[in-house]
């Protein structure tokens, strides 16, 4: 197929997914705002959100101090802020419609109709009807249209840039979401456990999906180091790390080409030492610096993507 | 100007609905008015989520807007069909066998049935394709023929689209809007199905692809996602199963075309390119092009690629060459004309000239080589002091522009603001030439939704409808 065709459904997807993950991420503190904590609590709530998109110096230039209100409206709406919801969806869509011809109707359909009403919200019905309704709509949304790809979308090569970008961008996604909060929740010589806590780690696996899936898997208490593994490690989890690298791996194997062998072997590696990699041995050597590298590798990934199949090269 | 001066394609002189309006006007009015609006609305709710948009220039950029479509469909008798078929066929035979005798023999300028200057010197007449021989000798594989119905009903064709005609694709949308809307509607019809275009298209440009290519690659070349007409061109490609391609998806190498792939370079033979002439090689016409392919032509020259339609069509569908078209026919086919002219003054000739600036307020005097509707003079819908405006560029560059009488266009009752009104209409029949020349039943019949206004571009506020043809 066209790298070029290629490359607009792999940021199709990529865009698709990542409004999906920051209506998680906002949901959730949007929940947190609802329960008692203190004014420090929920600006460093909100800070964490903005870091984890690593989007800080562009929204204190635009709007100064922190409020919930304010985040929301760059996050969702801003027209000057690259991963407000609006515009993910709007770059979904534009990705779409130059190679609408290669999706089927249906698919290109549901992306043209989400960012068509994208179009009528707007910040003040999120503050009447309340904004869960509508990070509820983005998620659905998301669903939507990776169900009829998965549903219509003939298995060639086309779905399979589509699940890349998918896959990579969310295996970027939750590392992010992992990382803030753990930076945030566990602060250095604190100890784990108590209650104070409990809503806060929850809050952390409700926003990728995760709480029922925590208590099924561990029947336990929620401690720090298992929702990082859950989160990382483990492969029977939709939006873990591990999970996602293994997704990566076999599409990048089924559109191999003569010159995407080193970017094969690197996607290999690396999802291999996810399937065998240990938690204890992970936070021993620090959880931060662990996904800080993963994050750059994940990153090189996408580049040599870029490089193999995508920029076209005659 | 009075309303029953136009042939009204649903009514006839009496008031009577004409038989093949019939069935479809008792559905109509057993239609409660609710329920047509309902319709309406749902028509352009789904026309929207399907993206069926044309992006307009000039207004805000990478605005879209659809083009309206209207429910009542402009019905075609089957014996008025069979003539219009054979005329079609007839006439773009006979302009592709003009296209390669000028670029060529040049034999009919020779026997003095076009004045040589104004074919040579006419700035669509491409030097470049002199003595090129392409694939069958065709150069325009796909024509969009305009046809108007005037008077007491006759056709005449208003000019032919050689270069690169679109619409099609609203032909093909539109009847399956109405086979969604009213799936009733169709039995109480037997409606030629138009859905085979695609196919036959397929079959066409694989039938001129270069010599000596077993299984031609096909693609379709758009200026990409902001041209106007980019959703027919992703339409078609999408319906024919080829690549959508932009210029930059294509390079040349030793005169063979190749496009950038996932899996590296592939050879592309048949390119059904949707831009213009102009912007399709920067190294052999505009320099400032960003659409095209460096050394595209050459490859072009050499006969390595089949350009759709051909570089050069657009001398034969020039509006200073439309009146000589029907001579053409003679010339080539040795046969008479079966579509009409409509009658046509040259402005370049000083009688002719003289005629037109006298009748000014009666004539539609068009730009030579303008299309869609804009740089034309309406003269009876026009005021005093445009007329008197556009008198004054017609004296300073007469070879610019040809006039017509105003047409009595035929009107089709269509669904305006105030309730279902006469509107006029014209037809867009598409005629496909490879190994055969071939066209589906049907065609692309737009609508002037301004009362009264006979401009049926999308551009100018036009619109749509579905067109049957029925079957014998």
């Amino acid at each position: 197929m066209l790298s070029r065709t290629a490359d607009h459904l792999y940021w199709m997807a990529r865009y698709m997914e990542r409004a999906e993950n920051i209506a998680r991420i906002l949901d959730v503190n949007h929940r947190m705002s609802m329960m008692p904590q203190s004014a420090v609590q929920q600006e460093q709530a909100w800070g964490a959100t903005l870091r984890i998109m690593g989007l800080e110096g562009a929204y204190y230039r635009s709007h100064g101090e922190l409020s919930a209100d304010n985040v929301l409206a760059f996050m969702v709406f801003d027209a000057e802020n690259p991963s407000s919801v609006r515009n993910c969806l709007r770059a979904a869509r534009e990705n779409a419609h130059a190679v609408r011809g290669t999706l089927t109707s249906e698919l290109w359909e549901t992306t043209n109709g989400t960012w068509l009403k994208m179009r009528d919200f707007t910040p003040e019905m999120l503050a009447d009807s309340g904004a869960g309704e509508f990070f509820e709509w983005v998620k659905y949304r998301s669903h939507l249209s990776r169900g009829v790809t998965i549903g219509t979308m003939l298995q060639d090569e086309s779905l399979r840039f589509i699940r890349l970008g998918t896959f990579l961008e969310r295996a970027d996604n939750t590392a992010r979401i992992l990382d803030v909060k753990y930076q945030l929740l566990l602060p250095a010589g604190e100890v784990e456990g108590g209650a104070a806590d409990y809503h806060q780690w929850s809050a952390l696996l409700r926003s990728v999906s995760a709480f029922e899936v925590y208590r099924k898997v561990y029947r336990d208490l929620i401690t720090p180091s298992r929702v990082a593994e859950l989160l990382l490690l483990r492969v029977d989890m939709p939006r873990s790390i591990a999970r996602c690298l293994k997704e990566v791996y076999s599409n990048l194997q089924a559109v191999a080409n003569d010159h995407s062998a080193e970017t094969e072997r690197r996607a290999g590696e690396l999802e291999a030492q996810l399937r065998f990699g240990r938690i204890d041995d992970i936070v021993r050597d620090g959880l931060h610096n662990y996904v800080v590298r993963l994050l750059s590798r994940v990153q090189d990934l996408g580049n040599r993507i870029a490089d193999d199949f995508l920029v076209p090269v005659s | 100007m009075s309303n029953k001066t136009f042939y009204n394609e649903m009514i006839d002189e009496a008031g009577r609905v004409r038989p093949h309006y019939a069935s479809f006007a008792s559905w109509l009015s057993e239609m409660p008015e609710e329920r047509i609006s309902q319709k309406r609305a749902e028509a352009d709710a789904l026309f929207h989520r399907h993206g069926i948009t044309f992006a307009v220039y000039g207004e805000n950029a990478g605005t879209e807007r659809l083009i309206p479509f209207d429910i009542v469909p402009r019905i075609i008798p089957a014996d008025e069909w069979a003539m219009l078929q054979a005329g079609l066929r007839q006439r773009v035979k006979a302009l592709n066998l003009f296209i390669h005798d000028v670029y060529h023999d040049q034999n009919i300028l020779k026997a003095g049935r076009i004045p040589a200057e104004q074919v040579l010197n006419n700035a669509q007449y491409r030097k470049e394709m002199q003595g090129v021989d392409v694939a069958r000798d065709l150069y325009a594989h796909i024509a969009g023929v305009d046809i108007v119905r005037a008077g007491k009903g006759e056709y005449y064709v208003l000019e032919d689209n050689l270069r690169v005609p679109s619409g099609v694709s609203y032909m093909l949308e539109n009847r399956k809007m109405m086979m969604r809307l009213f799936p009733r509607l169709f039995s109480r019809y037997r409606v030629a199905p138009v859905d085979r275009y695609p196919d036959i298209l397929l079959n066409t440009l694989r039938s001129v692809a270069p010599t000596g290519v077993a299984d031609p690659t096909v693609v379709v070349m758009t200026p990409g996602a902001y041209n106007s007409a980019y959703f027919e061109h992703a339409f078609l490609a999408q319906q024919m199963g080829v690549e959508l391609v932009e210029g930059q998806d294509m390079f040349v190498q030793d005169d063979q075309v190749f496009m950038r792939t996932t899996r590296g370079p592939q050879r592309v033979d048949v390119i059904y390119r949707r831009i213009d002439d102009d912007f399709l090689d920067p190294t052999a016409f505009r320099k400032d092009s960003v659409l095209g392919v460096p050394g595209l032509l050459q490859a072009y020259r050499a006969g390595r690629v089949t350009l759709s339609n051909a570089i050069g069509t657009g001398v034969a569908d020039d509006k200073s060459i439309y009146p000589y078209v029907p001579d053409m026919v003679r010339f080539y086919l040795d046969e008479e004309p079966i579509l009409h002219n409509v009658p046509t003054y040259m402005c370049r000739k000083a009688d002719d000239l003289a005629y037109v600036l006298d009748n000014l307020a009666k004539l539609v005097v068009k730009e030579v080589h303008g299309a869609g509707g804009y740089g034309m003079l309406v003269g009876p819908a026009a005021t005093k002091a445009e007329v008197e405006a556009f008198r004054q560029i017609l004296v300073a560059h007469p070879e610019r522009y040809i006039a017509q009488p105003t047409l009595a266009l035929s009107t089709c009752p269509t669904f305006v603001d105030a309730g279902i009104a006469p509107r006029h209409i014209d037809l867009r029949p598409f005629v496909l030439s490879g190994e055969e020349v071939q066209l589906v039943a049907g065609g692309l019949t737009r609508v002037a939704l301004r009362e009264g206004s006979l401009v049926v571009n999308s551009s100018q506020g036009g619109g749509t409808k579905d067109t049957w043809v029925l079957e014998a």
